[in-house]
């Protein structure tokens, strides 16, 4: 019954790491794709933690931190430093 | 024990716990997909930075949850805490930043704001700014 439930969940992250990854390549702009690939690392983080909870173990709890300190040095870092490079002041 | 092993038997406490934690993880997979429907959908930075948010705080607060129950033990639920903890001092920090970046390189569409509180400081730092500079100048630019 749990590998339903597995089965379930493995569809709906697929699905959504479908539409970040796709958000990723056509963002229009960088802080969009910063964003989709923060979402990914939580669907990531998401994924190892449905792994830990249906196979009853603990070894991927350090990387889902971990995970959780890339996403936001990465998101910190590019916010940081991003700058505008566009003629036109508002998004098409 | 397998997964196979298993059961949705609601007369033992086990079946009940498996039952939520089951429910908790369907439900925090929804969130990430919740989150890429709206990357994709909504138009522009500020309204997908609403939308991403969902797993980064519910969605990873119920597959933690989920794991806790599943593994039956009462030490693992402070680490999980921690876990989330962490990840509710950090994503916001995240979000500051990318909306602050994005309200300065103008990723919004201005007619959506309700309202917008923002612009009345950004001008009267603007303000003291420019009057700074005059004052460096010369008196005839003092106004």
């Amino acid at each position: 019954m749990m590998q339903a439930v597995l089965a379930v969940t493995a569809v709906i992250f697929s699905l959504a790491a479908t539409g970040a990854i796709i958000r990723i390549a056509r963002g229009p702009s960088l802080l969009d794709r910063v964003l989709a690939s923060d979402v990914l690392l939580a669907i990531l983080g998401g994924a190892l933690c449905v792994d830990m909870a249906v196979n009853r173990h603990l070894n991927n709890l350090m990387l889902v931190v971990a995970i959780s300190v890339i996403g936001f040095i990465g998101s910190v870092t590019v916010a940081r430093f991003v700058a505008d490079r566009r003629e036109q002041p508002s998004e098409p | 024990m397998s997964p196979d092993t298993w059961t949705f038997d609601l007369a033992s406490a086990d079946g009940w716990i498996n039952l939520v934690s089951a429910v908790f993880m369907v439900v925090g997979a929804v969130m990430s997909l919740g989150a890429a429907i709206g990357l994709l959908r909504f138009p522009d930075l500020l309204s997908r930075m609403h939308a991403a948010t969902k797993p980064q705080v519910l969605g990873l607060f119920l597959l933690l949850a989920s794991i806790g129950l599943q593994m039956r033990t009462w030490w693992v639920w402070p680490v999980l805490l921690v876990a989330w903890i962490f990840q509710l001092l950090t994503v916001p920090v995240s979000a500051h930043m990318v909306g602050r970046a994005g309200y300065r390189t103008k990723h919004l569409h201005r007619e959506l704001l309700t309202s917008d509180e923002l612009e009345a400081v950004v001008q009267k730092a603007a303000a003291k700014a420019a009057r700074e500079d005059g004052s460096g100048d010369g008196p005839e630019r003092q106004s």
